[in-house]
């Protein structure tokens, strides 16, 4: 047990520094694909905290993820903060709104609270769209330029390697904080109620509390993506909000595994790569998509992470 | 008897109705500390309605439950065990996906106040670890401490069952029809366990149970409800020989037979 | 005065169309204990074979209204022989992730076969232009789609408390276990089921189809409203629909003409209100 957890640890050590080196080699279409799996692999880390380990499904994290972009890019372009600031506001950002919107959501359970998110994430796709004067509409926003990062490093994040790596840093280090989270005594206490509620009420936990500490530790994350995110496309759109973003993380959590921490991060990598190979010679990308799902869900529920997690297990 | 020491349950006058039904209508009860209690009746009779009053699972349309003598009629379930009530439930209700020490865990970390460490490792905290491993291994489930629980037999489920109620350190141990679904041997291992518990500390043992041979091997005091009210009270040969008890089982069989 | 009539109309007329989505959710609900992500996607697939049927073959609008609810029911039947089936005994949320799977495949096939222009159907002659009444000037066609929702609505209540065939769907509903046992054909009634909600879903659609853009989009928007119409109204009640779809239809009819700048929100914070005074729904039943 202990061995093979060893040699998982081994095994992302050399793929993180595969990663960092990746600029020395690949070109920079790759640097690209590199980062998108990286930021949209720690919005599905996140939202996989409320899915995979507390039991509820959310489609509406987008607002989180969205609201973190906007959060950045407005940092950005109004004040020059530095991005090291950008991303923290986003980060309090996506917890403070994860706050408003789960104080409604865990109220409620089940189908209940799937319903609730999506239309609260709709609902935030609506102001944005809407407030056209201080969100631009549907156009978002642009014209913004990354500075300086702040903290006393320098950095030149205009070149897209350096800002990859900077995401491949960020992205690593909050991954270890929700890695950590996941197993500790709370997240524990999440495991538990995603299998019982009921039973974890009864041995002293207030589990509506519970759900929405969840729900505000994975929104955070989610913004924290969203902030790396704009700087990344260079906008902040409406459709970061909208409910076909909230679907992609739903999608790498079972793509990779649900019960796995790292299977929402593999789930991001094949579905990123698969978007890429599929959309260069079809635009039929969303109906491809759709027969996947249905297939994991009818027949490898568990992911392909969690699939070969079990079969290991099995045989050892 | 029970009025010389102050009850350390009671509940007064404690009432559910559904809609037009009253299930459970003006019941008073009082538990001493230390006493094994069996609440019974037939199918119906308004049990399992009054039971999930006194554990916080439903809200009474009226009446107390007193805890100590403070009224904890209405709090939520968290409340109530936190407060030193446990409960079992009657389908078992263990967490399948956890290993055995986890489900054990599950309750120790919210009755020692860790829930809400986000950055310890569990793995690493050794108090945790010895006190779950002693509890299981009052049990006699120390060997399974590390497999998966959905791999249990169904009598060693229900046991775990009984380590996570342990674990929160009850005064008052609720078991929801302890005994449902197991043979006679592990029926007689549990009735044996819950004997050896009520030894090494002072539970106060609240029983349902549909098997009167446990029911009269157990309990030292036996309530009988019977159409949402209490029906009697008393030692177990005392309620035995009681003819209303026996009216009101019989009646119910011929109902039975009838329908 | 007019125009808060000329709301209303609009209102009741928009409150129709969503109770027709709204009440296939909860039945589905009901009986299978899914929720059907991709029922907006069936409204949206009638409206688009409402198109082809009426605008293309050059046949009559009613025989489109009467070919798209049975053809998305056809549709509904293999949907729920291939894929839906497997999942019954699967938490709620597979069911919310198969569906959703489902809604990509048919807004997907959708693009391909129809493309992602904007189609429109003209009303048929009969339903067409204006009548006086209450004293101003009504569309027709809205009036058409205020009855139609109270004629489906009404012949649903007379359906399930009325007919055999309604009391096995509520008795399969309550107790899937017991109703086989006294011979009621589970799976062949799930089946039914599920096309029956569809084929609501699809005469929606149709009904709709002259008085909204048709585009792949309109199933999106209806089913985050269905949405809330269900949470206000509580899931799987019956009046509840009802009610929740008329709320939200004024919300709709009332807002985009008095609080145009607040349209779109206007709809949540309704919902959220629910929400914090009644959290299962004005109708609902168990507090979940």
């Amino acid at each position: 047990m202990s061995r093979r957890a060893g040699l998982i640890t081994a095994l992302i050590a050399v793929i993180l520094v595969a990663l960092w080196f990746l600029p020395a080699w690949a070109p920079y279409f790759y640097i690209f694909v590199a980062a998108e799996i990286l930021i949209l692999g720690l919005f599905a880390a996140g939202f996989n905290l409320v899915f995979g380990y507390t039991g509820m499904l959310s489609l509406g994290h987008a607002a989180f993820f969205g609201f973190g972009a906007y959060v950045t890019a407005m940092l950005l372009l109004h004040f020059d903060t530095p991005l090291a600031f950008a991303l923290i506001a986003s980060l309090a950002g996506g917890g403070l709104l994860a706050l408003v919107i789960g104080f409604f959501c865990v109220r409620l359970t089940e189908v209940y609270f799937t319903m609730l998110t999506l239309a609260f994430g709709m609902m935030v796709f609506s102001v944005a769209q809407q407030w056209r004067s201080f969100t631009g509409g549907s156009d978002g926003i642009t014209g913004f330029a990354v500075g300086s990062f702040g903290l006393g490093l320098d950095l030149t994040l205009g070149n897209p390697a350096v800002y990859y790596q900077l995401t491949l840093v960020i992205v690593t280090l909050a991954g270890l904080c929700l890695y950590l989270i996941t197993i500790s005594p709370f997240g524990l206490i999440l495991r538990a109620m995603a299998e019982n509620p009921e039973r974890v009420a009864f041995t002293g936990i207030p589990v509506r509390r519970y759900r929405l500490y969840s729900f505000v530790i994975s929104g955070a994350f989610s913004g924290l993506a969203g902030g790396l995110f704009a700087p990344f496309t260079r906008v902040a759109s409406p459709e970061t909000l909208h409910w076909s973003q909230s679907a992609e993380p739903v999608l790498m959590s079972i793509l990779g595994g649900s019960a796995t921490f790292l299977g929402p991060f593999i789930g991001s990598a094949i579905f990123v790569l698969l978007e890429t190979w599929i959309t260069s010679f079809t635009d039929r990308w969303m109906l491809f998509l759709g027969i996947v799902l249905a297939l994991m869900v009818m027949y490898l529920r568990r992911g392909l992470l969690g699939t070969a997690l079990d079969r290991l297990t099995k045989r050892g | 008897m029970a009025e010389q020491n102050t009850p350390i349950l009671s509940t007064d006058a404690l009432t559910k109705r559904f809609g037009g039904l009253t299930a459970v209508d003006g019941v008073s009860i009082a538990l001493n500390e230390g006493e094994i209690v069996a609440l019974i009746g037939p199918n119906g009779a308004g049990k399992t309605t009054f039971y999930n009053m006194v554990s916080g699972r439903m809200t009474p349309t009226s009446g107390q439950v007193l805890f100590h003598g403070s009224d904890i009629a209405g709090k939520p379930p968290h409340e109530i065990a936190r407060a030193g009530i446990g409960r079992s439930f009657q389908i078992t209700n263990v967490f399948n996906e956890l290993t055995v020490r986890e489900n054990v865990q599950v309750a120790l970390v919210s009755h020692r106040g860790k829930s809400l460490r986000l950055f310890a490792v569990l793995g690493m905290d050794r108090a945790l670890r010895r006190e779950a491993d002693e509890i299981l291994a009052r049990l006699g489930l120390e060997s399974m401490a590390e497999l998966r629980t959905g791999t249990l037999s169904y009598g060693d489920k229900r046991l775990l069952e009984l380590a996570i109620v342990l674990a929160i350190e009850p005064e008052i141990v609720m078991l929801d029809e302890p005994t449902a679904g197991l043979t006679p041997e592990e029926t007689r291992a549990v009735i044996e366990l819950i004997r050896n518990l009520r030894a090494e500390r002072p539970y106060t043992f609240f029983i349902t149970e549909h098997d009167m041979e446990v029911v009269f091997g157990l309990a030292e005091r036996v309530l009988v409800m019977h159409r949402g009210q209490l029906l009697a009270t008393g030692a177990p040969e005392e309620v035995r020989q009681n003819p209303e008890v026996r009216r009101a089982y019989l009646g119910d069989e011929e109902e039975d037979s009838a329908a | 005065m007019e125009s808060f009539i000329a709301a209303l109309m609009n209102s009741l007329a928009l409150g129709m169309l969503l109770f027709l989505i709204a009440i296939g959710l909860n039945i589905i609900f009901g009986v299978l204990n899914i929720i059907n992500f991709a029922h907006g996607a069936l409204y949206m697939l009638g409206a688009y074979i409402t198109y082809t049927v009426a605008v293309l073959t050059g046949v009559s609008f009613w025989i489109a209204l009467f070919a798209a609810p049975l053809i998305v029911a056809a549709i509904a039947v293999v949907i729920e022989r291939v894929m839906l089936h497997r999942i019954y005994d699967r938490p709620i949320t597979d069911s919310l992730l198969l569906t959703f799977a489902l809604l990509l495949i048919i807004d997907e096939t959708v693009r391909w076969i129809w493309g992602s222009t904007i189609h429109v159907v003209d009303p048929p002659a009969s339903l067409s232009g204006t009548v006086r009444l209450l004293g101003i000037q009504q569309p027709v066609y809205g009036l058409f789609v205020i009855a139609m929702g109270l004629i489906v609505g009404l012949g649903l209540w007379g359906f399930f408390s009325g007919t055999r065939a309604g009391r096995v769907m509520r008795a399969a509903a309550i107790d899937r276990k017991m109703s086989r046992l006294v011979g009621i054909d589970v799976p062949l009634v799930f089946t039914a089921v599920f096309a029956f909600g569809a084929g609501i879903a699809g005469f929606g659609g149709a009904i709709a189809a002259p008085i909204r853009a048709i585009s792949p989009a309109m199933g999106a928007n209806i089913i985050v409203e269905s949405f809330i119409v269900v949470v206000i109204g509580g899931l799987g009640s019956f009046p509840g629909a009802f009610l929740g779809a008329l709320i939200l239809g004024a919300i709709n009819g009332f807002g985009s003409r008095y609080l145009p700048e607040l349209n779109l929100v206007m709809p949540y914070i309704g919902m959220a209100l629910v929400l914090l005074l009644k959290p299962q729904g004005l109708m609902g039943r168990t507090a979940s």
